[in-house]
């Protein structure tokens, strides 16, 4: 049964749900006992307690800590790191020591964690407040990298995700905490498969997080136009769908790859030369910022953004 | 633990420390012989020493259950909290069978079975983990407490001030040990510290401070037996600053030439808690035979540990895709 939420209630919703039914389940951060940021946690803490829904110190390294040797004693943290550019406080209490605890130790312990970063463009927030970072961390073997698009996908990789024994890096795109959809409690997303969004013969289009919806939304046009974009939103990055993404591009012959992080080093490089060596003679295009920064001002932001329009236009010089 | 007054007990407990300093200084004397002699061991290895009190201290006030959290120079701690030698060897050569199963070597030693949640190669680092540990034993109501050991180069890294105003604000059962061997790599520490150092440092934070000679193992384990009563109880982190001193150069190839002469070698004469600690026996009436049967059990456990340990085949190549993650792993599909 489906019920209209909000991106931003479904990992809530589904927070609350993992908390009821696991008490070794509890979450740390700055500000969570008013909701954090965002209010991916109002009401939260009267319902667990304050032991539960812990408001930390601004110290995102100790947060960062603190949650594996929590984890290692045998409970379930999810961090809450308020924006992803602070992440980069705790770097070396993620990559360093949570993603190699348990290979590092023989086996003798896992991290089984989410670490929650909100990511993204949202509301001239400048270059601190902005970043997609989310290729860096495929690229740390241990971790597990999720970055949902929809309020369903939110709710569904969320419960994923705790329940996971691993440590689940979780992206969720500050641009659309409140975009509504329906969302069914009982639907399960494994982590790793990817939705395809808009099926079609004529070119695949990959992405993820919010630039999966505007993928989804230049499809709609190039429908409209008599081209059919099959729009592939990978949902998760480390592991990715490869075998859907490779079906798909055996049919089109053709693939975009489209993100909001920076072009150079982004992970749509991956998927390019994944797909180059696996797909002979397919064409592949790539989009994503420009190696510049992100600004305060508008117009000045704008020049970094993939939008709709350039991935829909993209798609048809492909076809000509 | 012994009665104040009970001789019998006490002379027990104190044979005990030093039966675990010398298996310690055995441990290290062989590991560095496995690296030097025998080229055996793989990796740097930082030996603890002159530096054996502090491990033997602490670890005896502690249950099996407790946790423990420690440095690169922390074979001494792994050994003194009950992990296997034998294993112990066995991850030092990279072998299968040892602790990490090879995978981590010295300074990533732990032993899971005995609360030794893991050596850091990251100086500072286990000190939010320990936090961290602590906080979640007392979120899981448990009374079990949490070691957490690290040098004096570690008070001047951002961990060291968060780690401890964390565990400080949540009032968590951790007992933090600043083990100061007064260097920092080839660095004196003082001469980059400033301030009055770690001490006053937790003290600013609300940690009661507890400052010990830590070539004394007597007093180190009273006041670790004190400390943790207290923690366990309830009250509360503290604060242990024992004073030692690191005998060997930073890592077992180090000669340590930056050190002002004789410095190491008054340290090795006069202040050797090994010695001090036979000399105080002998005062309780422990003969030199006694002390000498103490020394060699633990010279001759080592070296045939060791020996076993050399023994011992490397891991299955198959193991460097294991154990990384159950989602995404490696040994399923690592491109
Ligand atoms: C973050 C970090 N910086 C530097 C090093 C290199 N390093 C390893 S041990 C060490 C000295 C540490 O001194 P101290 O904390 O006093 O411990 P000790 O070696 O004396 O036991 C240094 C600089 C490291 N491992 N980690
Ligand atoms: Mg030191």
């Amino acid at each position: 049964m489906a019920e209209k939420m909000t991106y931003v209630e479904a990992s809530r919703e589904a927070l609350r749900e993992a908390m009821r039914a696991d008490e070794t389940v509890w979450c740390l951060g700055e500000d969570l006992g008013r909701g954090s940021v965002f209010g991916q946690y109002l009401g939260l803490q009267e319902e667990f307690g304050p032991e539960r829904v812990v408001d930390t110190p601004i110290s995102e390294a100790a947060i960062m800590g603190a949650a594996l040797g929590a984890a290692m004693v045998g409970t379930r943290p999810v961090v809450e790191m308020r924006f992803s550019d602070f992440a980069l406080c705790a770097t070396d209490e993620l990559v360093n020591q949570i993603a190699k605890a348990r290979f590092m130790f023989g086996g003798q312990s896992r991290a089984a964690m989410v670490i929650r970063k909100p990511t993204g463009m949202w509301r001239s927030s400048a270059a601190q407040h902005s970043q997609s970072l989310e290729s860096w961390y495929t690229h740390i073997p241990g971790l597990v990298v999720v970055c949902p698009a929809t309020p369903q996908d939110n709710y569904s990789l969320m419960k994923a995700a705790i329940a996971a024994d691993d440590p689940v890096v979780y992206f969720e795109h500050k641009n659309i905490w409140g975009m509504e959809g329906e969302v069914d409690r009982s639907h399960t997303v494994e982590i790793g498969k990817a939705a395809i969004r808009r099926t079609g013969a004529d070119v695949t289009i990959v992405s993820w997080s919010d630039t999966a919806n505007l993928a989804d939304e230049a499809g709609a046009r190039l429908a409209e136009e008599g081209i059919g974009a099959e729009v592939i939103d990978l949902r998760s990055l480390w592991p990715w769908d490869k075998a859907t993404v490779r079906a798909s591009v055996a049919k089109t012959g053709r693939l975009i790859v489209a993100h909001e992080s920076v072009r150079v080093g982004g992970f749509g490089g991956e998927i390019a030369a994944t797909v180059a060596e696996a797909v002979p003679g397919a064409r592949i295009r790539r989009l994503g910022a420009p190696r510049s920064l992100i600004a305060y001002a508008p117009n000045l932001e704008d020049q970094m953004r993939v939008t709709r329009e350039m991935i829909a236009q993209a798609a048809r010089e492909m076809v000509k | 633990m012994s009665e104040p007054g009970d001789d019998g007990d006490n002379r027990a407990r104190s044979i005990a420390l030093l039966r675990m300093m010398e298996r310690i200084r055995a441990f290290e004397e062989q590991a560095i012989l496995a690296a030097e002699r025998d080229k055996l061991v793989l990796g740097a290895i930082h030996p603890s020493i002159g530096q054996e009190a502090c491990a033997a201290g602490i670890m005896q006030a502690l249950r099996r259950d407790d946790i423990l959290l420690s440095t690169h120079r922390g074979h001494g701690h792994t050994l003194a909290k009950g992990a296997d030698p034998l294993a112990m060897f066995r991850e030092l050569l990279g072998r299968a069978g040892g602790c990490c199963g090879g995978k981590g070597g010295s300074m990533h030693i732990a032993d899971f079975n005995v609360g030794m949640l893991g050596a850091n190669g990251v100086v500072g680092a286990n000190i939010t983990i320990g936090a961290g540990a602590a906080h979640g034993l007392k979120l899981m109501g448990s009374d079990r407490i949490a070691v957490d050991i690290f040098g004096d180069g570690a008070v001047n890294r951002g961990p060291f001030l968060e780690g401890l105003n964390w565990a400080a604000v949540y009032a968590l059962p951790v007992l933090f040990v600043c083990e100061d061997n007064q260097w920092s790599a080839t660095t004196r520490t003082r001469t980059v510290t400033a301030g009055e150092g770690a001490g006053a440092r937790a003290a600013a934070m609300g940690l009661p401070v507890t400052t010990v000679d830590g070539n004394n193992v007597e007093e180190v384990a009273q006041a670790a037996d004190q400390m943790v009563a207290r923690i366990r109880s309830g009250n509360g982190p503290e604060f242990l600053h024992a004073i030692t001193y690191r005998q060997t150069g930073h890592t077992s190839f180090d000669q340590a030439a930056y050190r002002p002469e004789g410095e190491a070698e008054r340290h090795k004469r006069e202040d050797d808690p090994i010695l001090r600690q036979r000399s105080y026996l002998r005062e309780m009436g422990l003969s030199s035979a006694e002390l000498e049967t103490l020394h060699a059990e633990a010279q001759a456990e080592m070296a045939a540990l060791l020996k076993e340990a050399a023994a011992t085949p490397f891991p299955p190549d198959s193991a460097a895709f294991t154990d990384v993650q159950d989602i995404g792993s490696p040994a399923k599909e690592a491109f």
